[in-house]
């Protein structure tokens, strides 16, 4: 134990000298084996009847993300997408792995350290009406960041609110403005905007369209991705649309209840899948075809809350063979780039 | 209506249509003016009833006894103690060479009447229009001092408690968890403590004012609102931008108060008039059982006990009975009003 603790602290050290040195060959983040889950079936009786119970919503997932890189995570609802997405920002306490933020590990950090590096991550929430203080005005949204962070000298934060408001596509005539006030894709130029006052190096993009209407949808992809050119930001699109995520990403991972099943370059990922579930989800698109949440995968669900070791795709997977249902797969990388969680993909 | 200002600050719609709501609930808005009036009224107590006049015109000169004491000799007495305004040879002195102002009501709460002619209490009549109380003082004299006395408990005890309460909800309900759950305990624990017996106890020995009377009861009452703030804070931290402040990297102790707190505050607010109205119960019934304020003090407590004492003169505990029943329908009507100008079904519309 005392061991351990003094090679972590040994670790940490080596960190943050390695911190020193960022080179722009390291990924801008890097999650490693991250695990998070939920304790289901709260209060007493159920602990000393059998002890807690918990899903796992993210189970040992392990990626990297570039300077500038899109990253889509894509995956039914409930696959844990949002999860990662929350947990890389320590928004939920992740139980084990490791999240690294330019060589940093933000995995363990209190929140008085961990606010300088929350200046490199920033979210975008699904709905951006609850993602704004209901009782706040665009201008009061905007002033927290920067005035909290110090980014601006007080005499030049009207200033760059306007600049962050005239980046995201809004006027600077709503910054007297309340969110209820505002149409939901304009909240959501608000919320962009109030992301991007601290230059973040990557945004968590929580699918930021999905409450929109179709007719903005396409608006406020595009903002996304100007942004990225302009600016080189990262960015992690959680999205259930593939043809979103084919359109904005460049990497797409694949999430089926907690697990990383597949994770590839967008051209790859869409010519030649290897996963059973990815070619099902693919499949599904069809002509184009419905999003994820119509998506029919043929065959019974996975059960997150019951304690499988096996394959988490077993009961739908058409090339299971029998050791898929003692041990999850481990990944494996078939090409440079080219991730996978199957142990039956040379089959495909 | 349009959007104006009030008191420097902006009337947004929303407050616009909350006091919208409030108006349009008749019983309490004159319950509110009503109580505005007697409060602010019984602020100036000393104006109204008081053995002192306000105003003294004597010998050239003006003197305002009720701010500054004068000894008898300044109007050509013989004493160098203070002036007795009532004293009949001393009156003599003043109009002989000018005039005073009296009250409305010559006695104050403390005033014993030596000329009352009959055992006191006496019933109700054109000198006491309340009658006197069995020490021979002004009933009406003593109710105007022990209504301020106790509003002005019942608000102080409110704000503070109010600040503790919503302080301990807002902990428990964002950090929730063990800081919950152990909070929790240790409130079902204290609020278990019979606090009468408390009170009563800890008043035995200590020497009752209104400031010890005051902590003492706080000890207890802050928790009547921790339930309100604690289930508003469960709620709202799991709110987009709570979450959204969090990944900025705001201090918890800044999003608890700068972006729950305001969202809390509507459920908050509803209940201040009823924790004012318990307030008033509780140092009325302090006062009856002798736990109270001070010997001599004028309350509201202090003349009902007179009146179980004495009932051979009812003007005692029917004035007493009347007026709290009045204090506290009064407060009951602003709570319901308020309660109404708050409804987000209401003002959502």
């Amino acid at each position: 134990m005392w061991e351990e603790s003094a090679t972590s602290a040994a670790f940490c050290m080596a960190m943050v000298e390695k911190a020193a040195q960022v080179d722009k060959n390291t990924p801008l983040l890097s999650v490693r084996e991250l695990l998070v889950r939920f304790k289901l079936g709260d209060g007493l009786a159920a602990a000393l009847s059998r002890g807690p119970s918990y899903l796992k919503a993210v189970d040992e997932v392990s990626f990297d993300v570039g300077r500038g890189e899109v990253l889509g995570l894509v995956g039914e609802s409930g696959s844990g997408k949002t999860t990662i997405g929350k947990a890389i920002l320590r928004l939920y306490e992740p139980q084990s792995g490791s999240i690294v933020v330019n060589g940093v590990d933000i995995t363990r950090m209190g929140d008085r350290a961990l606010k300088h590096y929350r200046r490199d991550l920033q979210m975008v929430f699904q709905d951006p009406l609850s993602s704004l203080n209901p009782r706040h005005t665009v201008r009061t949204s905007l002033r927290t960041p920067l005035l909290l962070h110090k980014i601006c000298p007080s005499s030049e934060v009207e200033q760059r609110i306007d600049e962050a408001l005239t980046r995201a596509g809004l006027s600077p005539v709503f910054k007297p403005r309340y969110p209820h006030e505002l149409s939901g894709g304009q909240l959501q130029r608000v919320a962009i905007a109030r992301a991007l006052t601290m230059s973040p190096g990557l945004v968590v993009a929580d699918e930021p369209v999905s409450k929109l209407d179709v007719s903005v949808r396409a608006q406020i992809l595009n903002l996304f991705k100007d942004l990225q050119a302009k600016f080189g930001i990262s960015i992690i699109f959680i999205t259930h649309d593939l043809r979103v995520a084919r359109y904005l990403c460049h990497r797409i991972g694949v999430m089926y209840f907690g697990k990383l099943v597949e994770i590839a370059s967008v051209e790859e990922l869409f010519t030649a899948p290897k996963h059973p579930y990815t070619k099902a989800l693919l499949g599904t698109l069809g002509a184009e075809g419905e999003n994820l949440d119509g998506a029919q995968v043929a065959g019974e669900a996975f059960n997150p809350a019951a304690d499988t070791t096996g394959c988490r795709y077993y009961a739908r997977c058409p090339m299971r063979v029998d050791h898929c249902k003692t041990a999850h797969p481990p990944t494996e990388t078939i090409k440079p780039g080219h991730d996978i969680a199957c142990y039956e993909w040379r089959r495909s | 209506m349009a959007a104006g200002r009030f008191l420097g600050f902006k009337i947004t719609p929303l407050t616009r249509r909350r006091i919208d709501n409030f108006r349009a609930n008749r019983r309490g808005v004159w319950s509110l003016w009503l109580f505005l009036f007697l409060f602010v009224g019984s602020l100036f107590a000393e104006f109204i009833a008081n053995d002192k006049p306000f105003l003294v015109y004597y010998d050239g000169g003006f003197y305002m006894p009720i701010f500054e004491a004068y000894p008898e000799t300044t109007f050509g007495g013989e004493f160098p103690t203070e002036t007795d305004y009532q004293d009949a040879a001393v009156r003599q002195l003043i109009h002989d060479k000018g005039w005073m102002l009296n009250p409305l009501i010559p006695f104050s709460y403390g005033t014993i009447i030596l000329d009352l002619g009959r055992p006191a209490p006496t019933p109700p009549s054109s000198r006491n229009w309340l009658g006197t109380d069995d020490q021979a003082r002004d009933v009406l004299a003593r109710l105007i001092y022990g209504f301020r006395i106790s509003v002005l408990f019942g608000l102080t005890l409110t704000f503070f408690s109010s600040i503790v309460g919503v302080a301990a909800g807002a902990i428990q309900g964002y950090f929730g968890g063990w800081t919950d759950l152990l909070f929790q305990r240790f409130m079902e624990v204290w609020e278990g403590m019979p606090t009468l017996y408390l009170l009563i106890i800890l008043a035995s020995i200590v020497e009752p004012n209104f400031w010890w009377l005051l902590l003492l009861m706080l000890l207890f009452s802050w928790m009547s609102l921790v339930g309100v703030v604690r289930a508003e804070f469960l709620r709202a931290r799991n709110f987009d931008y709570v979450r959204a402040a969090r990944a900025l990297g705001v201090r918890n102790r800044v999003i608890m108060f700068k972006h729950m707190l305001p969202n809390a505050m509507v459920a908050t607010l509803t209940f201040l008039p009823f924790i004012t109205s318990g307030s008033i119960t509780t140092l009325t019934s302090l006062d009856f059982l002798g736990f109270g304020m001070p010997p001599g003090a004028a309350s509201l407590g202090e003349l009902l006990s007179q009146g179980k004492a004495n009932l051979q003169a009812p003007w005692l505990g029917l004035t007493g009975f009347f007026v709290l029943a009045l204090v506290l329908s009064l407060l009951v009507f602003i709570g319901e009003a308020a309660r109404d100008a708050f409804d987000p079904r209401k003002t959502l519309r």
